[in-house]
Protein backbone atom coordinates (compact mmCIF):
# COMPACT_ATOMS: atom_id res chain seq x y z
CA UNK A 1 0.00 0.00 0.00
CA UNK A 2 1.21 3.49 -0.75
CA UNK A 3 2.27 5.43 2.32
CA UNK A 4 -0.05 8.05 3.76
CA UNK A 5 2.43 9.77 6.08
CA UNK A 6 5.86 8.60 4.95
CA UNK A 7 5.01 9.53 1.37
CA UNK A 8 8.62 10.44 0.63
CA UNK A 9 9.27 6.72 0.44
CA UNK A 10 7.03 6.54 -2.64
CA UNK A 11 7.45 10.01 -4.13
CA UNK A 12 11.01 11.27 -4.59
CA UNK A 13 11.66 14.94 -3.77
CA UNK A 14 8.32 15.46 -2.04
CA UNK A 15 10.26 17.78 0.28
CA UNK A 16 10.35 20.27 -2.62
CA UNK A 17 7.34 22.53 -2.79
CA UNK A 18 6.64 22.07 -6.49
CA UNK A 19 6.75 18.27 -6.17
CA UNK A 20 4.48 18.32 -3.14
CA UNK A 21 2.01 20.54 -5.00
CA UNK A 22 2.12 18.38 -8.12
CA UNK A 23 0.99 15.54 -5.89
CA UNK A 24 -2.03 17.40 -4.60
CA UNK A 25 -0.23 19.35 -1.90
CA UNK A 26 -2.05 22.37 -0.38
CA UNK A 27 -5.26 21.56 -2.25
CA UNK A 28 -6.80 20.54 1.07
CA UNK A 29 -5.70 23.79 2.75
CA UNK A 30 -7.07 25.81 -0.15
CA UNK A 31 -10.32 23.89 -0.10
CA UNK A 32 -10.95 24.43 3.60
CA UNK A 33 -10.00 28.12 3.58
CA UNK A 34 -12.07 28.97 0.50
CA UNK A 35 -15.11 26.74 0.99
CA UNK A 36 -15.52 25.58 4.60
CA UNK A 37 -16.53 27.16 7.89
CA UNK A 38 -13.93 26.53 10.62
CA UNK A 39 -16.37 24.44 12.70
CA UNK A 40 -17.05 22.22 9.69
CA UNK A 41 -13.32 21.50 9.41
CA UNK A 42 -13.25 20.32 13.00
CA UNK A 43 -16.30 18.13 12.34
CA UNK A 44 -14.48 16.31 9.53
CA UNK A 45 -11.52 15.62 11.83
CA UNK A 46 -13.91 14.32 14.49
CA UNK A 47 -15.59 12.05 11.95
CA UNK A 48 -12.24 10.62 10.81
CA UNK A 49 -11.67 9.08 14.24
CA UNK A 50 -8.12 10.53 14.33
CA UNK A 51 -6.51 10.24 17.75
CA UNK A 52 -3.38 12.08 18.93
CA UNK A 53 -0.08 10.37 18.10
CA UNK A 54 1.97 11.95 20.89
CA UNK A 55 1.17 9.18 23.35
CA UNK A 56 -2.18 9.74 25.02
CA UNK A 57 -4.37 8.99 21.98
CA UNK A 58 -6.85 11.76 22.70
CA UNK A 59 -9.43 12.34 19.89
CA UNK A 60 -8.03 15.23 17.84
CA UNK A 61 -11.30 16.72 16.57
CA UNK A 62 -12.70 16.79 20.07
CA UNK A 63 -9.64 18.67 21.33
CA UNK A 64 -10.10 21.32 18.63
CA UNK A 65 -13.78 21.63 19.54
CA UNK A 66 -12.79 22.41 23.15
CA UNK A 67 -11.15 25.70 22.14
CA UNK A 68 -12.64 28.50 24.18
CA UNK A 69 -14.28 30.93 21.75
CA UNK A 70 -14.68 33.66 24.37
CA UNK A 71 -10.97 34.17 24.76
CA UNK A 72 -8.76 35.37 21.87
CA UNK A 73 -6.31 35.14 20.12
CA UNK A 74 -6.01 31.40 19.59
CA UNK A 75 -2.76 29.57 18.95
CA UNK A 76 -1.69 26.27 17.42
CA UNK A 77 1.49 24.57 18.63
CA UNK A 78 3.04 21.51 17.04
CA UNK A 79 4.80 19.29 19.53
CA UNK A 80 8.07 18.30 17.85
CA UNK A 81 9.93 17.64 21.07
CA UNK A 82 10.23 13.90 20.26
CA UNK A 83 12.30 12.81 23.24
CA UNK A 84 10.76 9.52 24.36
CA UNK A 85 13.55 6.92 24.18
CA UNK A 86 12.79 4.77 21.14
CA UNK A 87 10.80 7.41 19.22
CA UNK A 88 12.19 8.76 15.95
CA UNK A 89 9.21 9.17 13.65
CA UNK A 90 8.52 12.92 13.82
CA UNK A 91 12.07 13.61 12.77
CA UNK A 92 11.73 11.43 9.66
CA UNK A 93 8.45 13.15 8.76
CA UNK A 94 9.80 16.69 9.20
CA UNK A 95 13.02 15.96 7.33
CA UNK A 96 11.39 14.26 4.39
CA UNK A 97 7.73 15.19 4.10
CA UNK A 98 7.77 18.64 5.72
CA UNK A 99 5.02 20.25 3.66
CA UNK A 100 2.41 17.66 4.53
CA UNK A 101 3.13 18.31 8.21
CA UNK A 102 3.02 22.09 7.73
CA UNK A 103 -0.19 21.84 5.72
CA UNK A 104 -1.73 19.92 8.61
CA UNK A 105 -0.68 22.69 10.99
CA UNK A 106 -2.19 25.29 8.64
CA UNK A 107 -5.52 23.46 8.37
CA UNK A 108 -5.66 23.13 12.14
CA UNK A 109 -4.95 26.85 12.55
CA UNK A 110 -7.80 27.71 10.19
CA UNK A 111 -10.14 25.35 12.04
CA UNK A 112 -9.56 27.09 15.38
CA UNK A 113 -9.17 30.62 14.04
CA UNK A 114 -5.48 30.96 14.88
CA UNK A 115 -3.28 33.40 12.97
CA UNK A 116 0.00 32.24 14.48
CA UNK A 117 1.28 28.70 14.84
CA UNK A 118 4.52 27.53 16.40
CA UNK A 119 6.51 24.36 15.89
CA UNK A 120 8.34 23.55 19.14
CA UNK A 121 11.32 21.34 18.32
CA UNK A 122 13.71 19.72 20.75
CA UNK A 123 16.97 21.68 20.73
CA UNK A 124 18.90 18.80 19.24
CA UNK A 125 16.76 19.15 16.08
CA UNK A 126 18.71 22.26 15.21
CA UNK A 127 19.22 21.20 11.61
CA UNK A 128 15.59 20.15 11.25
CA UNK A 129 14.48 23.57 12.47
CA UNK A 130 16.74 25.35 9.98
CA UNK A 131 15.32 23.14 7.23
CA UNK A 132 11.73 23.85 8.30
CA UNK A 133 12.48 27.60 8.36
CA UNK A 134 13.42 27.34 4.68
CA UNK A 135 10.28 25.36 3.85
CA UNK A 136 8.17 27.97 5.66
CA UNK A 137 9.87 30.63 3.55
CA UNK A 138 9.03 28.61 0.40
CA UNK A 139 5.40 28.66 1.48
CA UNK A 140 5.45 32.40 2.17
CA UNK A 141 6.90 33.11 -1.27
CA UNK A 142 4.22 30.93 -2.87
CA UNK A 143 1.45 32.79 -1.06
CA UNK A 144 0.54 29.79 1.10
CA UNK A 145 1.32 31.68 4.31
CA UNK A 146 0.92 35.35 5.15
CA UNK A 147 -2.06 37.64 4.55
CA UNK A 148 -5.10 37.29 2.25
CA UNK A 149 -4.67 33.57 1.73
CA UNK A 150 -6.33 32.33 -1.46
CA UNK A 151 -8.03 35.71 -1.83
CA UNK A 152 -9.80 35.50 1.54
CA UNK A 153 -9.24 37.55 4.68
CA UNK A 154 -7.60 34.65 6.46
CA UNK A 155 -3.97 35.15 7.43
CA UNK A 156 -1.48 32.81 9.01
CA UNK A 157 2.17 32.75 10.05
CA UNK A 158 4.10 29.68 11.15
CA UNK A 159 7.28 29.94 13.26
CA UNK A 160 9.74 27.41 14.63
CA UNK A 161 10.93 27.54 18.24
CA UNK A 162 13.83 25.47 19.55
CA UNK A 163 13.87 23.85 22.98
CA UNK A 164 17.20 23.13 24.62
CA UNK A 165 17.43 19.57 25.89
CA UNK A 166 14.75 18.64 28.41
CA UNK A 167 12.46 15.62 27.96
CA UNK A 168 9.82 17.16 30.18
CA UNK A 169 9.23 19.89 27.57
CA UNK A 170 7.37 17.25 25.54
CA UNK A 171 4.63 17.40 28.17
CA UNK A 172 2.30 19.98 26.70
CA UNK A 173 2.07 22.42 29.59
CA UNK A 174 5.82 22.30 30.26
CA UNK A 175 6.27 22.94 26.54
CA UNK A 176 4.09 26.04 26.78
CA UNK A 177 6.01 27.32 29.81
CA UNK A 178 9.23 26.78 27.91
CA UNK A 179 7.85 28.67 24.90
CA UNK A 180 7.06 31.55 27.20
CA UNK A 181 10.75 31.74 28.05
CA UNK A 182 10.54 30.01 31.42
CA UNK A 183 11.89 26.81 32.91
CA UNK A 184 10.04 23.90 31.34
CA UNK A 185 7.99 22.71 34.29
CA UNK A 186 4.44 21.37 33.95
CA UNK A 187 1.44 23.42 35.00
CA UNK A 188 -1.31 22.06 37.14
CA UNK A 189 -4.10 20.74 34.87
CA UNK A 190 -6.95 21.58 34.50
CA UNK A 191 -7.17 24.12 32.95
CA UNK A 192 -6.08 22.38 29.76
CA UNK A 193 -4.44 24.20 26.84
CA UNK A 194 -7.66 24.61 24.80
CA UNK A 195 -8.86 26.97 27.52
CA UNK A 196 -5.53 28.20 28.97
CA UNK A 197 -2.53 27.63 26.75
CA UNK A 198 0.23 29.76 25.30
CA UNK A 199 0.29 33.20 27.01
CA UNK A 200 -2.86 32.06 28.80
CA UNK A 201 -4.76 31.90 25.50
CA UNK A 202 -6.66 28.93 24.05
CA UNK A 203 -4.15 26.68 22.32
CA UNK A 204 -4.24 23.46 20.34
CA UNK A 205 -1.18 21.30 21.03
CA UNK A 206 -0.81 18.29 18.76
CA UNK A 207 1.99 15.96 17.84
CA UNK A 208 3.79 16.25 14.48
CA UNK A 209 2.46 12.92 13.23
CA UNK A 210 -1.09 13.88 14.24
CA UNK A 211 -0.92 17.00 12.06
CA UNK A 212 0.60 15.07 9.17
CA UNK A 213 -2.56 12.95 8.92
CA UNK A 214 -4.82 15.97 8.43
CA UNK A 215 -4.29 16.87 4.73
CA UNK A 216 -5.01 13.30 3.59
CA UNK A 217 -8.20 13.20 5.65
CA UNK A 218 -9.45 16.17 3.63
CA UNK A 219 -8.23 15.04 0.24
CA UNK A 220 -9.55 11.48 0.59
CA UNK A 221 -12.36 11.90 3.09
CA UNK A 222 -13.03 11.09 6.72
CA UNK A 223 -14.77 7.81 5.81
CA UNK A 224 -11.79 6.62 3.82
CA UNK A 225 -9.55 7.39 6.81
CA UNK A 226 -11.81 5.79 9.37
CA UNK A 227 -11.95 2.56 7.35
CA UNK A 228 -8.19 2.15 7.85
CA UNK A 229 -7.04 0.62 11.11
CA UNK A 230 -9.44 -0.74 13.71
CA UNK A 231 -12.74 0.38 15.19
CA UNK A 232 -10.96 1.74 18.27
CA UNK A 233 -7.91 3.17 16.53
CA UNK A 234 -8.57 4.68 13.12
CA UNK A 235 -5.97 5.10 10.43
CA UNK A 236 -2.28 4.36 10.13
CA UNK A 237 0.56 4.78 12.59
CA UNK A 238 4.28 5.16 12.22
CA UNK A 239 5.82 2.50 14.45
CA UNK A 240 9.39 3.26 15.52
CA UNK A 241 10.99 -0.15 15.85
CA UNK A 242 14.26 -0.40 17.79
CA UNK A 243 16.31 -2.73 19.96
CA UNK A 244 17.39 -6.25 19.12
CA UNK A 245 15.82 -6.56 15.67
CA UNK A 246 17.67 -7.03 12.40
CA UNK A 247 16.03 -4.08 10.64
CA UNK A 248 15.19 -1.29 13.06
CA UNK A 249 13.45 1.76 11.61
CA UNK A 250 10.10 3.44 11.07
CA UNK A 251 7.27 1.40 9.63
CA UNK A 252 3.98 2.98 8.67
CA UNK A 253 1.27 0.36 9.16
CA UNK A 254 -2.45 0.30 9.87
CA UNK A 255 -3.42 0.10 13.52
CA UNK A 256 -4.19 -3.53 14.27
CA UNK A 257 -1.02 -4.91 12.74
CA UNK A 258 0.31 -7.52 15.18
CA UNK A 259 3.58 -7.34 17.09
CA UNK A 260 4.63 -10.50 15.24
CA UNK A 261 4.14 -8.87 11.85
CA UNK A 262 6.08 -5.79 12.91
CA UNK A 263 9.00 -7.67 14.45
CA UNK A 264 9.31 -10.52 11.96
CA UNK A 265 7.86 -9.39 8.62
CA UNK A 266 9.05 -5.82 8.79
CA UNK A 267 11.87 -5.90 11.33
CA UNK A 268 13.46 -9.03 9.85
CA UNK A 269 13.34 -10.93 13.16
CA UNK A 270 15.81 -10.90 16.02
CA UNK A 271 19.59 -10.51 15.85
CA UNK A 272 21.18 -13.99 15.78
CA UNK A 273 17.63 -15.40 15.61
CA UNK A 274 17.24 -15.38 19.38
CA UNK A 275 13.76 -15.53 20.91
CA UNK A 276 11.94 -12.32 21.87
CA UNK A 277 11.77 -11.97 25.61
CA UNK A 278 10.03 -8.68 26.15
CA UNK A 279 8.58 -5.70 24.31
CA UNK A 280 8.22 -2.10 25.40
CA UNK A 281 5.56 -0.59 23.14
CA UNK A 282 5.67 2.98 24.42
CA UNK A 283 9.40 3.62 24.73
CA UNK A 284 10.95 3.97 28.17
CA UNK A 285 7.52 4.90 29.57
CA UNK A 286 6.18 1.39 28.98
CA UNK A 287 4.99 -1.38 31.14
CA UNK A 288 7.17 -4.23 29.94
CA UNK A 289 5.21 -6.86 28.03
CA UNK A 290 6.29 -10.42 28.70
CA UNK A 291 6.31 -11.96 25.25
CA UNK A 292 4.68 -15.26 24.38
CA UNK A 293 2.68 -16.33 21.29
CA UNK A 294 -0.41 -14.60 22.52
CA UNK A 295 1.42 -11.31 22.98
CA UNK A 296 3.07 -11.58 19.57
CA UNK A 297 -0.31 -12.11 17.94
CA UNK A 298 -1.88 -9.14 19.70
CA UNK A 299 -2.97 -6.37 17.32
CA UNK A 300 -1.28 -3.06 17.92
CA UNK A 301 -4.14 -0.70 18.64
CA UNK A 302 -4.86 1.26 21.81
CA UNK A 303 -7.46 -1.16 23.25
CA UNK A 304 -5.73 -4.45 22.40
CA UNK A 305 -2.36 -3.49 23.84
CA UNK A 306 -4.15 -2.62 27.06
CA UNK A 307 -5.25 -6.27 27.40
CA UNK A 308 -1.54 -7.08 27.85
CA UNK A 309 -1.29 -4.70 30.81
CA UNK A 310 0.55 -2.09 28.75
CA UNK A 311 -0.07 0.95 26.57
CA UNK A 312 0.66 1.66 22.94
CA UNK A 313 1.64 5.26 23.71
CA UNK A 314 3.60 6.77 20.86
CA UNK A 315 4.23 3.26 19.42
CA UNK A 316 7.96 3.26 20.04
CA UNK A 317 8.45 -0.48 20.04
CA UNK A 318 11.65 -1.52 21.81
CA UNK A 319 12.41 -5.21 21.33
CA UNK A 320 14.37 -7.14 23.95
CA UNK A 321 15.71 -10.65 23.39
CA UNK A 322 16.68 -13.41 25.82
CA UNK A 323 20.28 -12.21 26.13
CA UNK A 324 19.13 -9.12 28.00
CA UNK A 325 18.38 -8.86 31.72
CA UNK A 326 15.25 -6.94 32.68
CA UNK A 327 17.06 -5.67 35.76
CA UNK A 328 19.52 -3.94 33.42
CA UNK A 329 16.62 -2.59 31.33
CA UNK A 330 15.04 -0.90 34.32
CA UNK A 331 18.39 0.45 35.46
CA UNK A 332 18.44 2.26 32.08
CA UNK A 333 14.87 3.56 32.32
CA UNK A 334 15.30 4.74 35.91
CA UNK A 335 18.52 6.50 35.00
CA UNK A 336 16.62 8.25 32.21
CA UNK A 337 13.75 9.43 34.40
CA UNK A 338 16.01 10.46 37.26
CA UNK A 339 17.89 12.61 34.79
CA UNK A 340 14.71 14.06 33.25
CA UNK A 341 12.57 14.68 36.35
CA UNK A 342 12.01 18.43 36.36
CA UNK A 343 12.18 18.53 40.16
CA UNK A 344 8.94 20.41 40.67
CA UNK A 345 7.25 17.81 42.88
CA UNK A 346 8.74 15.69 45.64
CA UNK A 347 7.48 12.14 44.88
CA UNK A 348 8.99 12.22 41.39
CA UNK A 349 12.22 14.02 42.27
CA UNK A 350 12.98 11.98 45.40
CA UNK A 351 11.42 8.75 44.15
CA UNK A 352 13.56 8.59 41.05
CA UNK A 353 16.63 9.44 43.07
CA UNK A 354 15.84 6.62 45.48
CA UNK A 355 15.08 4.08 42.81
CA UNK A 356 18.46 4.76 41.19
CA UNK A 357 20.19 4.49 44.52
CA UNK A 358 18.54 1.14 45.33
CA UNK A 359 19.42 -0.23 41.90
CA UNK A 360 23.04 0.76 42.39
CA UNK A 361 23.13 -1.04 45.72
CA UNK A 362 21.54 -4.09 44.15
CA UNK A 363 24.07 -4.10 41.35
CA UNK A 364 26.84 -3.91 43.92
CA UNK A 365 25.49 -7.23 45.16
CA UNK A 366 23.91 -5.94 48.36
CA UNK A 367 20.97 -8.06 49.52
CA UNK A 368 19.27 -8.37 46.16
CA UNK A 369 15.97 -9.70 47.44
CA UNK A 370 15.42 -7.01 50.05
CA UNK A 371 16.49 -4.27 47.65
CA UNK A 372 14.17 -5.56 44.93
CA UNK A 373 11.29 -5.37 47.36
CA UNK A 374 12.33 -1.89 48.41
CA UNK A 375 12.54 -0.79 44.79
CA UNK A 376 9.06 -2.09 44.09
CA UNK A 377 7.66 -0.34 47.11
CA UNK A 378 9.29 3.00 46.25
CA UNK A 379 7.83 2.77 42.73
CA UNK A 380 4.36 1.95 44.04
CA UNK A 381 4.49 4.83 46.48
CA UNK A 382 5.18 7.23 43.65
CA UNK A 383 2.12 6.16 41.70
CA UNK A 384 -0.84 8.57 41.63
CA UNK A 385 1.13 11.19 43.58
CA UNK A 386 2.97 13.06 40.88
CA UNK A 387 1.98 16.34 39.28
CA UNK A 388 2.50 15.16 35.72
CA UNK A 389 2.64 11.84 33.93
CA UNK A 390 6.44 11.66 33.94
CA UNK A 391 6.43 10.52 37.55
CA UNK A 392 3.99 7.77 36.61
CA UNK A 393 5.97 6.79 33.51
CA UNK A 394 9.07 6.32 35.66
CA UNK A 395 7.40 3.56 37.64
CA UNK A 396 5.94 1.56 34.75
CA UNK A 397 8.98 -0.45 33.71
CA UNK A 398 10.05 -0.93 37.33
CA UNK A 399 6.79 -2.37 38.59
CA UNK A 400 6.04 -4.51 35.53
CA UNK A 401 9.67 -5.62 35.25
CA UNK A 402 9.90 -6.88 38.81
CA UNK A 403 6.43 -8.43 38.82
CA UNK A 404 6.67 -10.13 35.44
CA UNK A 405 10.35 -11.13 35.41
CA UNK A 406 11.21 -12.13 39.00
CA UNK A 407 14.00 -14.43 37.79
CA UNK A 408 15.97 -11.40 36.66
CA UNK A 409 16.07 -10.03 40.20
CA UNK A 410 18.01 -12.72 42.03
CA UNK A 411 21.55 -12.71 43.41
CA UNK A 412 22.78 -14.95 40.61
CA UNK A 413 21.13 -13.02 37.76
CA UNK A 414 22.20 -9.48 38.73
CA UNK A 415 24.95 -8.10 36.58
CA UNK A 416 24.26 -10.44 33.67
CA UNK A 417 22.72 -9.67 30.32
CA UNK A 418 24.05 -6.26 29.52
CA UNK A 419 23.08 -6.42 25.85
CA UNK B 1 30.15 44.28 21.33
CA UNK B 2 26.59 43.63 22.38
CA UNK B 3 24.44 40.89 20.90
CA UNK B 4 22.38 43.42 18.94
CA UNK B 5 25.50 45.03 17.52
CA UNK B 6 26.96 41.70 16.56
CA UNK B 7 23.85 40.11 15.03
CA UNK B 8 21.38 42.95 14.32
CA UNK B 9 19.37 41.10 11.66
CA UNK B 10 19.05 37.92 13.65
CA UNK B 11 18.00 39.64 16.86
CA UNK B 12 15.30 41.51 14.96
CA UNK B 13 14.07 38.33 13.28
CA UNK B 14 13.90 36.47 16.58
CA UNK B 15 11.95 39.22 18.34
CA UNK B 16 9.48 39.39 15.44
CA UNK B 17 8.38 35.80 16.06
CA UNK B 18 6.55 36.62 19.29
CA UNK B 19 3.85 39.10 20.26
CA UNK B 20 5.53 42.38 21.35
CA UNK B 21 4.21 42.04 24.91
CA UNK B 22 5.62 38.49 25.15
CA UNK B 23 9.25 39.26 24.42
CA UNK B 24 10.42 36.86 27.08
CA UNK B 25 9.72 33.99 24.67
CA UNK B 26 12.87 35.08 22.84
CA UNK B 27 15.18 34.11 25.71
CA UNK B 28 16.03 30.65 24.36
CA UNK B 29 16.65 31.66 20.73
CA UNK B 30 18.79 34.58 21.97
CA UNK B 31 20.82 32.25 24.17
CA UNK B 32 21.54 30.07 21.14
CA UNK B 33 22.72 33.18 19.34
CA UNK B 34 24.90 34.17 22.29
CA UNK B 35 26.47 30.72 22.40
CA UNK B 36 27.31 30.71 18.73
CA UNK B 37 30.77 32.17 19.06
CA UNK B 38 32.21 30.93 22.34
CA UNK B 39 30.12 27.81 22.83
CA UNK B 40 28.74 29.25 26.05
CA UNK B 41 26.88 32.33 27.25
CA UNK B 42 29.18 34.97 28.72
CA UNK B 43 28.10 37.23 31.59
CA UNK B 44 27.93 40.16 29.22
CA UNK B 45 25.67 38.23 26.85
CA UNK B 46 23.37 37.28 29.72
CA UNK B 47 23.10 40.94 30.67
CA UNK B 48 22.37 41.87 27.02
CA UNK B 49 19.56 39.35 26.83
CA UNK B 50 18.11 40.49 30.12
CA UNK B 51 18.11 44.10 28.90
CA UNK B 52 16.55 43.22 25.56
CA UNK B 53 13.71 41.29 27.18
CA UNK B 54 13.20 43.36 30.31
CA UNK B 55 13.98 40.45 32.65
CA UNK B 56 16.80 40.04 35.16
CA UNK B 57 20.16 38.34 34.52
CA UNK B 58 19.09 35.87 37.25
CA UNK B 59 16.11 34.88 35.11
CA UNK B 60 18.45 34.24 32.22
CA UNK B 61 20.81 32.24 34.41
CA UNK B 62 17.97 30.09 35.66
CA UNK B 63 17.08 29.19 32.07
CA UNK B 64 20.69 28.24 31.39
CA UNK B 65 20.67 26.07 34.49
CA UNK B 66 17.48 24.23 33.52
CA UNK B 67 18.30 23.24 29.95
CA UNK B 68 21.17 20.91 29.11
CA UNK B 69 22.04 22.60 25.81
CA UNK B 70 22.89 25.92 27.44
CA UNK B 71 26.25 26.45 29.08
CA UNK B 72 27.82 29.18 31.17
CA UNK B 73 31.37 27.84 31.07
CA UNK B 74 33.90 27.13 28.43
CA UNK B 75 34.45 23.48 27.49
CA UNK B 76 36.28 21.80 24.63
CA UNK B 77 35.64 23.37 21.26
CA UNK B 78 33.42 20.42 20.40
CA UNK B 79 31.12 18.34 22.54
CA UNK B 80 30.73 14.81 21.32
CA UNK B 81 27.58 13.52 22.97
CA UNK B 82 27.08 9.80 22.63
CA UNK B 83 23.62 8.40 23.23
CA UNK B 84 23.67 5.46 25.62
CA UNK B 85 19.97 5.34 26.34
CA UNK B 86 18.15 1.99 26.33
CA UNK B 87 17.45 1.51 22.59
CA UNK B 88 20.98 2.53 21.60
CA UNK B 89 22.48 0.47 24.42
CA UNK B 90 20.63 -2.55 23.03
CA UNK B 91 22.68 -1.99 19.88
CA UNK B 92 26.12 -1.65 21.44
CA UNK B 93 26.28 2.02 22.43
CA UNK B 94 27.83 1.45 25.87
CA UNK B 95 30.64 -0.57 24.35
CA UNK B 96 31.16 2.01 21.61
CA UNK B 97 31.53 4.79 24.17
CA UNK B 98 33.96 2.78 26.27
CA UNK B 99 36.20 1.92 23.32
CA UNK B 100 36.12 5.50 22.11
CA UNK B 101 37.22 6.77 25.52
CA UNK B 102 39.99 4.19 25.75
CA UNK B 103 41.28 5.27 22.37
CA UNK B 104 41.20 8.95 23.27
CA UNK B 105 42.54 8.30 26.77
CA UNK B 106 39.78 10.29 28.42
CA UNK B 107 36.90 9.40 30.67
CA UNK B 108 33.28 10.25 30.03
CA UNK B 109 32.81 13.93 30.86
CA UNK B 110 36.44 14.81 30.21
CA UNK B 111 38.05 16.91 27.52
CA UNK B 112 40.89 15.78 25.29
CA UNK B 113 44.31 17.12 26.21
CA UNK B 114 44.36 19.63 23.37
CA UNK B 115 40.97 21.06 24.47
CA UNK B 116 39.43 19.97 21.18
CA UNK B 117 36.64 17.67 22.22
CA UNK B 118 34.68 16.86 25.37
CA UNK B 119 33.15 13.38 25.44
CA UNK B 120 29.75 13.18 27.05
CA UNK B 121 26.98 10.65 27.51
CA UNK B 122 23.42 11.75 26.70
CA UNK B 123 19.86 10.47 26.59
CA UNK B 124 17.85 9.48 23.53
CA UNK B 125 18.40 11.73 20.49
CA UNK B 126 15.69 10.22 18.26
CA UNK B 127 18.16 8.25 16.18
CA UNK B 128 17.74 4.90 17.93
CA UNK B 129 17.61 2.84 14.73
CA UNK B 130 21.04 4.15 13.72
CA UNK B 131 23.09 3.36 16.85
CA UNK B 132 25.85 3.83 17.72
CA UNK B 133 25.25 7.52 17.22
CA UNK B 134 26.20 10.86 18.72
CA UNK B 135 25.67 14.53 18.20
CA UNK B 136 28.52 16.92 17.73
CA UNK B 137 28.00 20.35 19.25
CA UNK B 138 30.31 23.00 17.92
CA UNK B 139 30.39 26.45 16.38
CA UNK B 140 28.16 25.31 13.53
CA UNK B 141 25.36 24.18 15.81
CA UNK B 142 24.50 20.53 16.29
CA UNK B 143 25.31 17.79 13.82
CA UNK B 144 24.12 14.17 14.00
CA UNK B 145 26.50 11.30 13.24
CA UNK B 146 24.75 7.96 12.92
CA UNK B 147 25.67 4.33 12.31
CA UNK B 148 29.14 5.11 13.65
CA UNK B 149 32.15 2.95 14.41
CA UNK B 150 35.07 3.84 16.68
CA UNK B 151 37.37 4.09 13.64
CA UNK B 152 35.07 6.45 11.77
CA UNK B 153 34.75 8.58 14.92
CA UNK B 154 38.52 8.81 15.39
CA UNK B 155 38.84 9.90 11.76
CA UNK B 156 36.22 12.57 12.34
CA UNK B 157 38.10 13.88 15.39
CA UNK B 158 41.32 13.94 13.38
CA UNK B 159 39.58 15.98 10.67
CA UNK B 160 38.27 18.44 13.26
CA UNK B 161 41.74 18.81 14.69
CA UNK B 162 43.20 19.63 11.27
CA UNK B 163 40.46 22.06 10.31
CA UNK B 164 41.02 23.93 13.58
CA UNK B 165 44.74 24.34 12.84
CA UNK B 166 44.05 25.73 9.39
CA UNK B 167 41.80 28.40 10.81
CA UNK B 168 44.51 29.51 13.21
C1 LIG C 1 6.67 13.46 30.19
C2 LIG C 1 5.90 13.62 28.91
C3 LIG C 1 6.59 13.73 27.71
C4 LIG C 1 5.90 13.89 26.51
N1 LIG C 1 6.63 14.00 25.36
C5 LIG C 1 5.97 14.20 24.19
C6 LIG C 1 6.69 14.38 22.98
O1 LIG C 1 7.93 14.34 22.95
N2 LIG C 1 5.99 14.59 21.84
C7 LIG C 1 4.62 14.64 21.84
O2 LIG C 1 4.04 14.86 20.79
N3 LIG C 1 3.91 14.48 22.97
C8 LIG C 1 4.54 14.26 24.14
N4 LIG C 1 3.81 14.12 25.30
C9 LIG C 1 2.35 14.25 25.21
C10 LIG C 1 1.89 15.71 25.26
O3 LIG C 1 1.75 16.12 26.60
C11 LIG C 1 0.54 15.93 24.58
O4 LIG C 1 -0.37 15.01 25.09
C12 LIG C 1 0.59 15.77 23.08
O5 LIG C 1 1.54 16.62 22.52
C13 LIG C 1 -0.76 16.07 22.49
O6 LIG C 1 -0.74 15.85 21.10
P1 LIG C 1 -1.58 14.67 20.43
O7 LIG C 1 -2.97 14.74 20.97
O8 LIG C 1 -1.51 14.98 18.97
O9 LIG C 1 -0.91 13.40 20.79
C14 LIG C 1 4.48 13.94 26.51
C15 LIG C 1 3.80 13.80 27.72
C16 LIG C 1 4.49 13.64 28.90
C17 LIG C 1 3.72 13.51 30.17
S1 LIG D 1 6.08 14.43 38.09
FE1 LIG D 1 8.29 14.80 37.84
S2 LIG D 1 8.49 15.78 35.86
FE2 LIG D 1 6.31 15.91 36.43
S3 LIG D 1 6.14 17.91 37.49
FE3 LIG D 1 6.60 16.40 39.08
S4 LIG D 1 8.87 16.48 39.25
FE4 LIG D 1 8.33 17.46 37.32
S1 LIG E 1 18.23 5.70 22.37
FE1 LIG E 1 19.88 6.61 21.40
S2 LIG E 1 18.96 7.86 19.94
FE2 LIG E 1 17.28 6.95 20.92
Amino acid sequence: MAHILLRHRDIPDINKLEVYRKNGGFEAFKQVVTSMKPEAVTEVVKASGLRGRGGAGFPTGLKWAFMDNKNWPHYVVANADESEPGTFKDREIMENNPFQFLEGVAISAYAVGAHAAYVYLRGEFWQVAAFLDERIEDMEKAGLLGGKLFGTDYELKIYTHLGAGAYICGEETALLESMEGKRGQPRLRPPFPPSFGLYGKPTVVNNVETFTNIPMIFSKGADWYKALGTADSAGVKVFSLSGRVKKPGNYELPFGTTFRQLVYEHGGGIINDRPVKAIMAAGASSSIIKVDDKALDTPMDYASVRTLGADLGSASVIVIDDTVSIEWVISKTVEFFKHESCGKCTPCREGNYWMMHVIERMEAGEDVEANTELLLSVAKQMQNKCLCALGEFATMAVVSGIERFPDDFTTSSIGGGHA
Amino acid sequence: MSLTEKYPQEVKKILAKYPPEQKRSAVMPLLYLAQRQEGYATRAAMQDIADLLAITPTDVASIIGFYTLFHDEKEGRYRMQVCTDLPCALRGADQFLQELCTNLQVQVGQTSEDDLVTIEEVKCLAGCDKAPMFQLQGENGIEYHENMTVDKTLELIEALRKSGKEVK
